[in-house]
C-alpha cells in the first residue's frame, strides 16, 4: 500500500473533456474570487465578520449562500440530464456515456436534497427563528458555526469528486447491493457516504441547537401558543432531524463497515440483507421530506398572513396539523417500496397511513385560503411564490396520494410519474417556500428590498418552466417510461422529453432573472433602502432594525399575545415612550467569535478525503486535528464580549434618526 | 397558472392517443385493467376536491386583491369553530374514500394472489442478471433470455429473484412491477387477454447497462405456445452450470436466446444465493451429482 492509498494521477479524469472543462472553469472562478478578495484586502473583514462569526444571522446568510451556489451546480446536472434524454432516443446514445450519466443523476439528487434544500431551510431558520423568538442568539452559538462548517465540508468533498476520482453511480439513495464493494468498487460511493456522514453530523448538531433554543430560550411571555407558526414548523422540523438523522448515520455507518471492513450487513453473501438498508434509509428518508417541507409551510403561513393584512386563520389548527405531520411522518416509510412484495395487510396499512398525512396538509391549505379570505392582498413577490405554491402543491399532493394506493403504485413506482411527483412537491413546495422566504426576509437581513420586476419575472419563469418540464414526465410515466434511463428504445417518448428539456431552459431563464435581480438590487440598494418594518409585518423580527444589530434587540421584548409585533403596533404610543429613554439599556453579553467551526470543517475534509482514498495516516492526523482543536477551544479563557450601553444607545439613535429622515 | 387543471386533463387525455402508447393506460390483461381502474377511481375522488380547491385559491386570491374596493376587509376574521370542523372533515372524508380504495385494492390486487381461472397457470421463474433477464419454464424444462413467451388467456405465475443487484420486473400493459432481490423470492401473477407483443423492462436502476435491460413479452395463442415450447426444446444449448456461469458475466443488450433444457434446481440454487460467480461450476455440479 502506497503512502497515498488508492490516490494516483489516474484519479483525475483527463480523458473526459466535459468533466475537465467544467472543473477547470470551476477552479478558475474560485481562483478569481479568492484573488479578488486578496487584492481588495477583504480577508480581515471576511474573517472577522463572517468566517469566524457565531452570529445566527450571519450563519443563516452563509447557509443560504451555500444553498444558492449548490443550486447552480445541481441545476447544471439537471440540464445535462434533460439534454441527454432529449436526444438519446432509438439507436442514439446521446453525448453522455452511462458511467457519466449515472454520476450526473446521482449527484443531482444528492446535491439538491442535502446541499440545496437542507442548507436553504436551515439557513432561513437560523436567520429567522431567534429574531421571531425575541432573543439574542441560538442556545449554542458556536455549535451553530460548527454545523455550518461541517455542511460546507460535505459540499466541498462532493465537489472535489468532480475533479479527483468520481461520484457515486448508484442514484442518490445508493441502494445495496449495487452500492457494495462488489458492484461499485470505485471511490464514488465513498465520496457519497463520507460527504453525507460529515454533513449529517453537522445537521444533527443544528437540530439539537434549534430544539433547545425553541424549547428553552423564548422571549419573556412567549408561551408555546404565542409562538409564530414559523417557529412551530421549525421546532417540528428539528425534532424530526434529531430523531431521523441518527438513523441515516447508523445506516451509512453499516454500509461503510461493509465497504471498508468486510462486514455483511447488506451484501448478497454472508447473510446480508439489502432490504434492511432500504427500510432504514426511508425511515430517515420520509421524515426528511417533512424536515424540508414543514419550514416551507411556516414561511407560507407568515407570508400569506402578512400580505393579506390579517392574522393567520386557525392558528391552533395549524399547530395541531404541524405536530400531527411531525408524528405521522415516521410511520409511512414503506410506501417507498410497496413493490418489495410485502403482504397486502402491510401495504394496505402503509398506504392508508400515508393518506392520513394528507389530512393535516389539506387543513393547512384550507387555512391559508381562509387567511386570504377577507384580506387585502398586496401582490408582492413573496405572495406570488405562495400562490404558485398552493396551486402546484395541491396537484403534487394529489399525485402523491395516488401513489399511496398500492395497486396504483405497482404501476407508477420508479417511473417518471414518480419523478414528476416529487419534483412537484419539492420544487412547488420546498423551493417555492424557500424563495418566498428569501424574498420576504432579504430586506430584514440587508436593509434593502430586492428589485420587484426581476423577481416577478423569475417567478413566472420558474412556474411556467416547472409545468413545462414536469407535466410531460407525468405523461411519460403513464406511458411506462422508468427513471434513470441513459437512452431509450421507444422513440414516441422523445417529443415529451424535448418538451421537458424546453421547460428546464425556461427554469434556467428564471434562475438568470434571480441572479440579475440580486445584482440590480445590490447596485441600486440606496433607492431600495427600507426601515425596520417594510411589509407591515406581524412578528418580532420586524420590531428591530434592518439589518438587525448583532444583539438583535436593545431591550428584550415582552410578549403578551400571538403576533407580538402587531399587538405592539396597535398600542404604539406605549412602545415609543419606552424606547425614547435610552438610559434604560443595559450592557449585553454576546458570544465571542471563534474559528473553531472553520478549523473543524478543515480537518473534517481532511478526514473524509483520506478515508475515501484509504490514506490512513492522513485520516488519523485529521481526527487528531479535530480533537486538539476541540480541546483548545474548551480551554479558552474568554467566551463572551460585552456590548457597552453607549454602543447600544448610539445604534438606536442612528436608527431613530434614520426613520425620522 | 390558472389553466393548470385544464392542462393536466389535456395531458392525461393525450397519453392514450399517442400512437405507440404501450403504457399503463392501455391494459392488456385483468391485473393491469384492475390497477388502471383503481388509478382512475382514486384520481376521480381526489379531483372532486382538488379542482374546487384550486379554483377557490385563485378566486379568493383575485377577489381580495388590495386594489379591489368592492372586497370586504375582515382583519379580525381569524377563527371560526364551524369552519375548523369543515376544514378538517373535507380532507378526512376524501381520505376515508381513497383509503378504502387503497385497503381493498391492496388485497384485491395483491401480487401473490392467484388469478381466478379455469386453466392451470404457467410457472415462470425469473432471474435478473447484469443486465439481462433469464426466464426459466420449470414445467416445460426450457429457458429463455431477454424474451418472454406466454400463452394468452392463461394465468402466468412468476417466481422472481436476482443473481446480483436489485431490479424490478415490470410489464406495464399486463400489470404492476415487483422487485427482484438476491436471496429472496417474490411472486407475481399476470395474465394477457390478447395476443400481442408488450414491452417489459427493469424498473429499478441497476448499473451501467440498465437502459438496455428491457425485453419483449410475446403473448401467443395456446396452440402457438405449445408449438413454441416444442421448437425451443429442439434447438439451442442446454442451461447448465457452465452456460449459466457464462450468462452471469456482465453484458447488456444481448440478443434473445432459448435453451432446450435446464439443469434441475438451478433456480433454487440461485435463490439460495449459494451460487457465487467464482464457484458456481463446482457447486451446481455437486448438487447435480447428489
Amino acid at each position: 500500500m502506497s503512502l497515498l492509498g488508492k490516490l494516483s494521477w489516474d484519479a483525475i479524469p483527463l480523458d473526459q473533456p466535459i468533466v475537465m472543462g467544467v472543473s477547470s472553469v470551476m477552479v478558475l472562478v474560485i481562483a478569481f474570487i479568492l484573488g479578488w478578495i486578496t487584492l481588495k484586502g477583504h480577508w480581515p473583514y471576511l474573517w472577522r465578520e463572517w468566517l469566524t462569526s457565531v452570529d445566527h444571522k450571519r450563519i443563516g446568510v452563509m447557509y443560504v449562500i451555500l444553498a444558492l451556489i449548490m443550486l447552480l451546480r445541481g441545476f447544471a446536472d439537471a440540464l445535462m440530464m434533460r439534454a441527454q434524454q432529449a436526444v438519446a432516443a432509438g439507436d442514439a446514445q446521446g453525448y453522455l456515456p452511462p458511467e457519466h450519466f449515472d454520476q450526473v443523476f446521482s449527484a443531482h439528487g444528492t446535491i439538491m436534497i442535502f446541499f440545496v434544500a437542507m442548507p436553504f431551510v436551515i439557513g432561513l431558520m437560523n436567520f429567522v427563528v431567534p429574531l421571531q423568538l425575541g432573543i439574542r442568539d441560538m442556545a449554542f452559538p458556536t455549535l451553530n458555526s460548527i454545523g455550518l462548517g461541517l455542511t460546507a465540508s460535505g459540499i466541498l468533498l462532493t465537489n472535489i469528486s468532480l475533479v479527483v476520482g468520481e461520484f457515486a453511480k448508484t442514484g442518490w439513495v445508493a441502494y445495496p447491493p449495487l452500492s457494495e464493494l462488489q458492484f461499485s468498487p470505485g471511490v464514488g460511493v465513498d465520496y457519497y457516504l463520507w460527504a453525507l456522514q460529515i454533513s449529517g453530523v453537522g445537521t444533527l448538531m443544528t437540530g439539537v441547537n434549534f430544539v433547545t433554543t425553541i424549547l428553552k430560550t423564548r422571549a419573556h411571555g412567549m408561551s408555546y401558543m404565542r409562538m409564530p407558526v414559523f417557529c412551530w414548523t421549525a421546532l417540528a422540523s428539528n425534532l424530526l432531524i434529531v430523531a431521523a438523522f441518527p438513523v441515516l448515520t447508523a445506516t451509512f455507518g453499516m454500509l461503510l463497515l461493509d465497504r471498508y471492513l468486510d462486514f455483511h450487513f447488506f451484501t448478497i453473501d454472508g447473510q446480508g440483507n439489502a432490504m434492511m438498508y432500504v427500510n432504514l434509509f426511508w425511515v430517515w428518508g420520509h421524515p426528511e421530506v417533512y424536515i424540508l417541507i414543514l419550514p416551507a409551510f411556516g414561511v407560507f403561513s407568515e407570508v400569506v398572513s402578512t400580505f393579506s393584512g390579517k392574522a393567520l386563520f386557525g392558528y391552533r389548527s395549524m399547530v395541531a396539523a404541524t405536530l400531527a405531520i411531525c408524528v405521522l411522518s415516521f410511520i409511512v416509510w414503506l410506501h417507498h417500496f410497496f413493490t418489495m412484495g410485502a403482504s397486502a395487510n402491510v401495504n394496505g396499512f402503509f398506504g392508508v397511513m400515508t393518506m392520513i398525512i394528507a389530512v393535516p396538509t389539506g387543513v393547512k391549505v384550507f387555512n391559508w385560503l381562509f387567511t386570504m379570505y377577507g384580506g387585502r392582498i398586496r401582490f408582492s413577490e413573496p405572495i406570488l411564490w405562495s400562490l404558485g405554491f398552493m396551486v402546484t402543491f395541491v396537484i403534487g399532493g394529489m399525485t402523491g396520494v395516488l401513489m399511496a394506493v398500492p395497486p396504483a403504485d405497482f404501476q407508477l413506482h420508479n417511473s417518471l410519474f414518480l419523478v414528476a411527483h416529487f419534483h412537484n412537491v419539492i420544487i412547488g413546495g420546498v423551493l417555492f417556500g424557500m424563495m418566498a422566504g428569501y424574498k420576504y426576509w432579504f430586506p430584514k437581513a440587508f436593509g434593502f428590498k430586492l428589485d420587484e420586476r426581476w423577481g416577478v419575472a423569475s417567478f413566472w419563469c420558474w412556474l411556467i418552466g416547472f409545468y413545462l418540464a414536469f407535466m410531460p414526465l407525468y405523461a411519460l410515466g403513464l406511458m411506462g417510461m422508468t427513471r434513470r434511463m441513459q437512452h431509450y428504445d421507444v422513440v414516441s417518448w422523445q417529443p415529451w422529453l424535448v418538451a421537458a428539456a424546453a421547460g428546464a431552459v425556461v427554469i434556467l431563464a428564471g434562475i438568470v432573472c434571480q441572479i440579475i435581480q440580486l445584482v440590480v438590487s445590490i447596485r441600486g440598494r440606496e433607492t431600495l433602502r427600507v426601515t425596520a418594518d417594510p411589509w407591515n409585518g406581524r412578528t418580532l423580527e420586524w420590531a428591530t432594525a434592518s439589518p438587525p444589530p448583532a444583539w438583535n434587540f436593545a431591550t428584550l421584548p415582552v410578549v403578551t399575545d400571538i403576533d407580538a409585533f402587531w399587538q405592539q403596533k396597535k398600542g404604539a404610543h406605549i412602545e415609543h415612550a419606552q424606547t425614547a429613554q435610552s438610559s434604560g439599556y443595559e450592557p449585553i453579553e454576546m458570544p465571542k467569535n471563534s474559528a473553531i467551526g472553520l478549523v473543524i470543517a478543515f480537518f473534517a475534509v481532511v478526514v473524509g478525503f483520506a478515508m475515501i482514498w484509504h490514506i490512513w495516516w492522513m485520516a488519523a492526523l485529521g481526527a487528531l486535528g479535530i480533537f486538539l482543536a476541540t480541546l483548545a477551544f474548551a480551554f479558552r479563557e474568554k467566551e463572551e464580549i460585552e456590548v457597552s450601553v453607549e454602543a447600544i444607545a448610539r445604534f438606536e439613535e442612528m436608527q431613530h434618526a434614520g426613520v425620522a429622515a | 397558472m390558472r389553466h393548470t387543471p385544464l392542462l393536466l386533463t389535456v395531458f392525461l387525455a393525450a397519453v392514450p392517443l399517442s400512437a405507440h402508447a404501450q403504457g399503463i393506460l392501455d391494459p392488456q390483461g385483468p391485473v393491469a385493467a384492475g390497477e388502471r381502474q383503481i388509478l382512475f377511481n382514486s384520481l376521480g375522488i381526489m379531483l372532486a376536491i382538488v379542482i374546487p380547491t384550486i379554483v377557490a385559491i385563485l378566486a379568493v386570491g383575485f377577489w381580495y386583491r388590495a386594489s379591489n374596493s368592492r372586497a370586504r376587509y375582515l382583519p379580525d376574521f381569524n377563527h371560526s369553530d364551524r369552519l375548523e370542523v369543515l376544514v378538517w372533515s373535507i380532507p378526512l372524508m376524501t381520505v376515508l374514500l381513497v383509503g378504502g380504495v387503497a385497503w381493498l385494492g391492496a388485497h384485491e390486487l395483491d401480487p401473490r394472489k392467484a388469478l381466478p381461472s379455469s386453466v392451470k397457470p404457467v410457472t415462470v421463474q425469473v432471474v435478473s442478471l447484469d443486465w439481462k433477464w433469464l426466464f426459466i419454464y420449470p414445467e416445460e424444462g426450457i429457458a429463455s433470455v431477454n424474451h418472454l413467451t406466454i400463452p394468452v388467456g392463461r394465468p402466468v405465475s412468476f417466481e422472481l429473484t436476482s443473481a446480483g443487484v436489485m431490479n424490478s420486473f415490470f410489464v406495464p400493459q399486463l400489470g404492476g412491477q415487483i422487485y427482484t432481490m438476491s436471496g429472496m423470492l417474490t411472486r407475481l401473477q399476470l395474465q394477457a387477454d390478447h395476443a400481442g407483443i408488450y414491452r417489459g423492462m427493469s424498473a429499478q436502476f441497476s448499473g451501467d447497462g440498465f437502459a438496455d435491460m428491457h425485453f419483449d413479452v410475446d403473448a401467443v395463442e395456446a396452440g402457438n405456445f405449445a408449438q413454441w415450447v416444442e421448437t425451443a426444446r429442439s434447438k439451442g444449448s442446454s442451461l447448465d452450470a457452465s452456460t449459466y456461469a457464462h450468462l452471469t458475466k456482465r453484458s447488456a443488450g444481448i440478443a434473445p436466446v432459448t435453451y432446450r433444457a435446464v439443469t434441475p434446481g438451478l433456480f433454487d440454487g440461485i435463490l439460495a444465493a449459494e451460487i457465487q460467480h467464482e464457484d458456481i461450476c463446482t457447486r451446481t455440479s455437486m448438487r447435480a451429482e447428489r
